[in-house]
């Protein structure tokens, strides 16, 4: 790529400078982790991009624009090279949590997945978001000269023992989604990987919950309209692994004599107690969570009835009193009031958050059976190769 | 010998331990080039690169990370995009500021004559610098991936040629086989593998090898097979590596260990079975 160009992404950047400094920042998520960095600098980057395919590219999407009827996302199509940067980024870093950029194509209903880039560390500074913009840029312009797919299809994150269903999650998905038609986030959990399981998954939000979160209106009828449950909230899509025959060519080369490879071992490792007991300890935290949230819900729903009390008592009232003025020959008075605090409305308190913690346990009782499924095949094993 | 003449012909190692240099490749590396040979420009015949990694306090060079660099070639001059490379260093080391260069790679079989000033550049930016050769066209039936460092060849105080020596190289990987050579070895896998399913196929390995043991065991004491000290070494020691623990004392360990997991179980079930209560009754109520 030329000067020039570079130098109008530049230019580019810094009018979307404006977008950083209006967004508040995502608060803290609930669970004490860090939340997915670059979220907001994401989404300005990512117009930025828009911005530059538009004055380029006008008619080519003006083109994309007119077939509207996409076939959904079926399958993430991800390279095994993709794959392994997550695996290592992830891992070089943990246990803090990183984050990380997707490269790829859409075409039809697979999303390809062809390249990655890690994102450095947050911090929580102005000047660094924008630097982490630029940075975003100059690898993204780097990667074009050597012939990588440079499409945005997502972002990577590492999370520990699947605690990634939080706001911040939603809130970056909805960023990517208001500029990218498909997008995709993968997870990837280092911790888990010491069982010998590959833990990728490829999520999405549901359009239906999309939908509902942009007009921000979570009450108890809005979902029970949309017929939208926890369940919901997330869509997992199938992941397929792809290498170029290259690769599969070296990798056949390389593959070792001994029958027995690493996973083996780290699969048939008898002890898992530690992670059992983090992951209790999160579910239990999570229990925790969500009663406090049913709490707040008891706590609406009591001053939702003491509130229909006050206004049947205000009605008698006033119908006595209209009663009376009828019979003294006066104009009765009106039945309503809205200047009358009792008939304010209360707000709902969102269910979004039990929502995301129920989606949370329910995560964690899946892994908890899984290790439980897991070490039982190990203690029967066990148990087998001690009476031979 | 060269070495006992007056006018000295000698290798002036930059480093007096290059002896003893090995290099360990991190599986990611070998699949960064070959994506990026795949993905080369038109006319170029090889893609280069710059590697990245830390030494090793033994002196082994770690090699974790590459990058491709473009270049030019014709048969007198090599071009570098010298500023490209270290763009892409500073972004690099924004993300992993402890991985550095240690060299740098070039498809193709062995060293070849562009080679040597452009590892004189990387001489520049590390201190003897690994040059890694991955042969991607499988020249002689085989993807031969070698590493090497170079020596000067100096006359009196001329430098007259740089050699380059090959230094062994570990390419275990570790990292490739916690994900499983299938996935990464097949062009195309439909699904990831669960935790069930991950753990039948290792289950399944194992059976595999212990039915081997036992039919070379057997083979050995009819005397059909030669016997093996080394391989009966292992065997025992595999066996010995049993804890000898009383039946009762291990029924009893893998009966609490069955019991605490099945406890979690229980409990886990119990959490989901309320959380779809929970949801039920809640859409109960507002329909009320």
């Amino acid at each position: 790529m030329s000067d020039g160009a570079s130098s109008r992404c530049r230019a580019l950047l810094m009018g979307s400078g404006e977008v950083l400094g209006q967004k508040p920042l995502p608060l803290a998520p609930a669970l004490g982790f860090l939340p997915p960095p670059n979220s907001i600098a994401d989404s300005s980057f990512v117009r930025s991009i828009q911005n530059m395919a538009t004055t380029t590219t006008r008619s080519f999407l003006q083109v994309a624009a007119t077939e509207e009827a996409a076939p959904p996302l079926r399958v993430v199509q991800i390279e095994g090279l993709v794959i392994l940067k997550i695996i290592k980024h992830c891992k070089d870093h943990s246990p803090s949590l990183v984050t990380g950029q997707l490269l790829g194509l859409d075409v039809g209903s697979v999303l390809e997945v062809t390249n990655c880039f890690p994102f450095p560390m947050r911090e929580e500074d102005e000047e660094i978001e924008a630097d982490g913009a630029n940075y975003q840029l100059e690898m993204m312009r780097c990667l074009r000269e050597v012939n990588v797919d440079n499409n945005t299809v997502g972002w990577y994150q590492s999370t520990l023992l699947g605690s990634f269903q939080t706001v911040e999650l939603i809130e970056t998905f909805m960023n990517y989604q208001e500029n990218i038609r498909r997008c995709v986030c993968i997870i990837y959990d280092p911790s888990r990987s010491d069982q010998g399981v590959l833990a990728l998954k490829a999520l999405k939000l549901s359009d239906s919950f999309m939908e509902l979160y942009r007009s921000n209106n979570f009450t108890g009828e809005k979902l029970r309209e949309k017929n939208l449950s926890w369940v919901d909230i997330f869509e997992e899509i199938p992941i397929k692994v792809s290498n170029s025959a290259l690769i599969s060519a070296f990798m056949t080369e390389l593959e070792p004599d001994t029958p027995v490879t690493q996973c083996d071992y780290d699969r048939l490792q008898l002890s898992t107690s530690s992670l059992m007991e983090r992951n209790t300890e999160f579910l239990i935290e999570c229990m925790d969570d969500l009663s406090l949230e049913e709490q707040k819900f008891q706590f609406y729903y009591r001053s939702l009835s003491r509130q229909q009390a006050q206004q049947q008592a205000w009605l008698q009232k006033r119908r006595a009193e209209n009663m009376a003025r009828k019979a003294a020959g006066e104009e009765p008075l009106p039945e309503e009031d809205p200047s009358n605090p009792v008939f304010k409305p209360l707000p709902e308190p969102s269910r979004l958050e039990s929502f995301l913690i129920t989606n949370q346990i329910s995560n964690y009782c899946n892994q908890i059976n899984g290790v439980s499924g897991q070490s039982f095949n190990r203690l029967y094993l066990m148990k087998a190769l001690h009476e031979d | 010998m060269a070495s006992s003449d007056r006018t000295v012909l000698q290798f002036s190692s930059s480093s007096s331990s290059s002896q003893s240099i090995s290099a360990k490749v991190h599986p990611l590396v070998i699949f960064n080039i070959c994506d990026c040979y795949v993905r080369r420009p038109d006319q170029a015949d090889r893609v280069i690169g710059t590697l990245l990694g830390s030494v090793l306090p033994d002196g082994t060079v770690d090699i974790r990370n590459s990058y491709a660099v473009p270049h030019n070639e014709s048969i007198e001059q090599v071009a570098l995009d010298i500023e490209y490379h270290h763009n892409m260093l500073i972004s690099h080391q924004k993300v992993n500021p402890k991985e550095i260069i240690v060299g740098w790679y070039s498809t193709g079989l062995g060293v070849t004559g562009g080679s040597a000033l452009i590892h004189e550049f990387y001489s520049r930016e590390v201190q003897n610098p690994i040059h890694l050769t991955v042969d991607t066209g499988f020249t002689n039936g085989g993807g031969t991936i070698k590493a090497y460092v170079s020596n000067n060849l100096s006359l009196g105080e001329r430098q007259i040629a740089a050699q380059f020596q090959e230094i062994p190289l570990d390419l275990r990987m570790v990292e490739a086989e916690r994900i499983g050579f299938d996935m990464l070895k097949a062009t195309a896998v439909d699904k990831i593998p669960s935790d069930l399913e991950g753990m039948e196929a290792s289950m399944q390995h194992l059976l595999v090898l212990i039915d081997d043991i036992y039919k070379y065991v057997d083979d050995v004491v009819e005397g059909r097979v030669a016997p093996d000290n080394k391989i009966g070494r292992f065997i025992s020691d595999a066996v010995g590596s049993l804890p000898k623990v009383s039946p009762r004392v291990f029924d009893k360990l893998v009966n609490d260990s069955l019991q605490d997991h099945l406890l979690l179980l229980y409990l886990s079930s119990i959490t989901r079975t309320q959380l779809s209560l929970a949801e039920k009754l809640n859409t109960a109520a507002q329909i009320l």
